[in-house]
């Protein structure tokens, strides 16, 4: 099965190990990895910001740089989000760039969706000693409807002991350029996810979206606390090295 | 936000800063959240619950104009008097012609937000007509000489330390904060105002057009003492506020009060079809309903349309993880979290607004729990993008955009940028580490750290694995 990583420019530029773990995730699962390098960023910063014609312009060039793939597949369940429900929209007016958008979002997934729901992965046969929770990311678990697929994969790693997160469906206060416009709203909402954290005892929050764990990271490193976070890839690629 | 008015920018931290509030809002939030989605739970198939109310609703907009001659002509035969009024200017000056006609010295009020909208009490006053609210949350915040917090629960901000000092200064001594003592002292003091009420001013929940009904949701009993006592009653509405059928109604009441509180129906439904008839024990001798537009049908047939599905339940409110910290007043209209950083900007222009739709991560659960399916996150993502088309945005935003655009579309351009982001970034590194960014990312800087882009970007491993494998 061939499958085209689309790596979000997040994990592009500050997070390629999330990028090396999804690749080697895949590639243990038998599936073949290609990298199109025509590929930019989803656009979602312009789209949210309401500069619709600017995530256009992104929106064209990701439909012609995956125009051959068979399945493309994500480390984020936002930017696979807005591939699925905010692509077709934005070319409503244009009929060909409509179908061609309507063709990208249909296979499009995010990476846990896409393990578990296409290839039927229902464990991995890797080891991850630690107490973690999982950050549920919002356009992941609203936008896709996917909440159970990464705790069925973590659930299934040997020594993994899972804590479950207070306030799991609330937002950790990234919402992208959200955190720096409105930075003290944001502050408050990381800290509420923090104080819900340091609850559970965990000592590494596992997500599926780098915005939010970049976001998570950052204060939890402002503030001096010593819980790591992690994508789901990377503990799963760790995880089948031990 | 470089563009962000001051005032915004001090109600935000005046929330922030509330530290009451931050206990007590969140407190009465997770109350009723968990009410609705217990309630929600309960009905075991709410997705088709909301897709009947929001197809209702739907019908209702788009046939708006017919099932408003249709209630207009019902509620005339049932002996009331009704009045269209294009804005709150209009609305007031009937309400005043009223309250003149009558002589009328008191009134007394059930919970309206469309009488919020029009300063209604305000306006009263400066006639000389004493006001009282009746609602226990809103008498609460007129004693405070404040406007509610919240579509449901208005004086979600207070505790029950702040209602015991203002209920002793009314009282002249000392109440403790206990429920019932407070409660007590509230119910001796309206019911005495029910009682010498000139005119009662409701609002109106749901109006019925194949009857001429107005319908009122309360718990209190208060809106059935505030539309039966006084011997003139008026009604106000939003012109939306329609329902065809009393059909539609078994499914927006329930959908009503279980996205509200988690009631399965709210302990007292009101119906009024008119004024008293003969053969009624009791009721007001006149009844009068008025149904306000004030920019309302400006919002049929844009974009926008849905969110006069709304049916003011709240629930967006209660699961809002912004409006959870920094409380309704921050938001600064008279309809807070994210149905009111919808509606205000369209009711009241960008001018003084502008910053409402960025009050938002855009998470989505608003959305997610509204029980007539507005979607509220991508109605605020559509007032963005009117504000960067209409030139609200600041310049250095737009032409950071602009860049964003041309890079994203350029493919070798991108991957450039790519490879020199380590670079670039390090100017501002400690380290690893950028604690302190300058321009867009001083937002981002202020509360956490930023990493430094990776020395070796993922397209350049995957280049290098590539070449190595040929």
């Amino acid at each position: 099965m061939q499958v085209s990583l689309f790596i979000t420019c997040l994990a592009d530029v500050f997070f390629p190990e999330v990028g090396k773990s999804v690749v080697a995730v895949l590639e243990e699962h038998g599936v073949e990895v290609d990298f199109p390098l025509a590929q930019t960023c989803c656009g979602q910063p312009a789209y949210n910001s309401g500069y619709h014609r600017e995530a256009r312009e992104a929106a064209r060039q990701m439909i012609k740089a995956f125009a051959h793939s068979r399945y493309v597949v994500a480390p984020s369940g936002s930017c696979a989000a807005m591939i699925r429900h905010y692509y077709p929209s934005l070319m409503r007016d244009e009929p060909e760039w409509h179908q061609k958008a309507v063709k990208l979002a249909e296979k499009t997934y995010e990476f846990s969706e896409f393990l578990v729901n296409v290839l039927g992965v229902s464990e991995v046969r890797a080891c991850f000693p630690a107490t973690a929770a999982y950050h549920q990311s919002c356009h992941m678990s609203r936008g896709l409807g996917v909440k159970d697929e990464p705790l069925r994969l973590l659930g299934s790693l040997r020594d993994l002991e899972l804590r479950e997160l207070p306030y799991c469906q609330d937002c950790c206060g990234f919402g992208g350029t959200f955190a720096s416009k409105m930075s003290s709203i944001s502050e408050a909402m990381v800290d509420e996810k923090i104080r819900n954290l340091e609850e559970t005892g965990a000592t590494l929050l596992v997500g599926s979206d780098m915005g939010c764990l970049m976001n998570i990271a950052g204060r939890l490193q402002r503030t001096g606390k010593a819980i790591e976070t992690m994508h789901v890839a990377e503990v799963l690629a760790k995880g089948m090295k031990k | 936000m470089s563009g962000q008015r001051a005032e915004f920018a001090e109600r935000v931290a005046a929330g922030l800063g509330n530290g009451q509030m931050r206990i007590s809002v969140p407190l009465t939030q997770d109350r009723l959240r968990s009410g609705r989605n217990r309630a929600a739970a309960e009905l075991g198939n709410v997705e088709e619950w909301r897709d009947r109310a929001s197809a209702i609703r739907m019908h209702t907009l788009e046939n708006l104009d017919s099932y408003l001659e249709q209630l207009a002509d019902n509620v005339r035969k049932n002996g009331g008097h009704i009045h269209f009024a294009p804005d709150g200017q209009s609305a007031l000056a009937y309400v005043e012609q009223v309250i003149r006609e009558k002589e009328a010295k008191s009134v007394v009020k059930s919970k309206s937000m469309v009488t919020e909208e029009i300063h209604l009490n305000n306006h009263l006053q400066k006639l000389g007509v004493e006001v009282v609210e009746s609602d226990l949350g809103e008498y609460i915040i007129q004693l405070a000489g404040e406007t509610p917090s919240h579509l449901i629960a208005p004086a979600i901000h207070k505790t029950r330390g702040d209602v015991a000092a203002l209920f002793s200064k009314v009282a002249n001594r000392h109440l403790s904060d206990r429920t019932e003592e407070l409660c007590a002292f509230a119910r001796d003091q309206l019911r005495r105002k029910f009682l010498s009420a000139d005119v009662g001013i409701s609002g109106c929940n749901f109006a019925v057009a194949e009857s001429g009904s107005i319908v009122l949701v309360s718990n209190e009993g208060n809106a059935r003492l505030t539309t039966t006592l006084p011997k003139v009653h008026i009604a106000i509405m939003g012109m939306e506020r329609i329902v065809p059928a009393w059909n539609d109604l078994d499914v927006l009441l329930p959908m009503l009060t279980r996205s509200a509180t988690g009631q399965k129906l709210s302990v007292y439904v009101t119906a009024i079809t008119g004024p008293r008839r003969a053969e009624d024990a009791d009721g007001p001798e006149e009844f009068h309903l008025i149904v306000l537009d004030n920019g309302r049908s400006d919002i049929l047939g844009t974009a926008y349309q849905e969110v006069l599905k709304c049916i003011r339940c709240g629930a967006c409110l209660n699961v809002c993880p912004v409006y959870r910290h920094i409380g309704g007043h921050a938001y600064g209209g008279v309809y807070s979290g994210p149905i009111g950083a919808v509606l205000t900007p369209l009711l009241e222009g960008y001018e003084e607004w502008k910053e409402l739709p960025y009050a938002s991560s855009l998470c989505g659960a608003c959305t997610e729990v509204c029980p007539v399916k507005i979607p509220l996150h991508d109605l605020l993502i559509e007032h963005r993008k009117d504000e960067v088309e209409k030139g609200y945005a600041p310049f250095a935003e737009s032409a950071a955009f602009r860049m964003f655009g041309y890079v994203t579309s350029h493919p070798s351009l991108y991957s450039f940028a790519v490879k020199l982001a380590h670079t670039g970034f390090g100017l501002f590194a400690d380290g690893n580490v950028i604690n302190n960014g300058p321009g867009p990312l001083a937002g981002w800087t202020a509360v956490r750290d930023l990493p430094r882009p990776a020395r070796q970007s993922f397209r350049a491993w995957w280049q290098e694995r590539e070449e190595g494998k040929a």
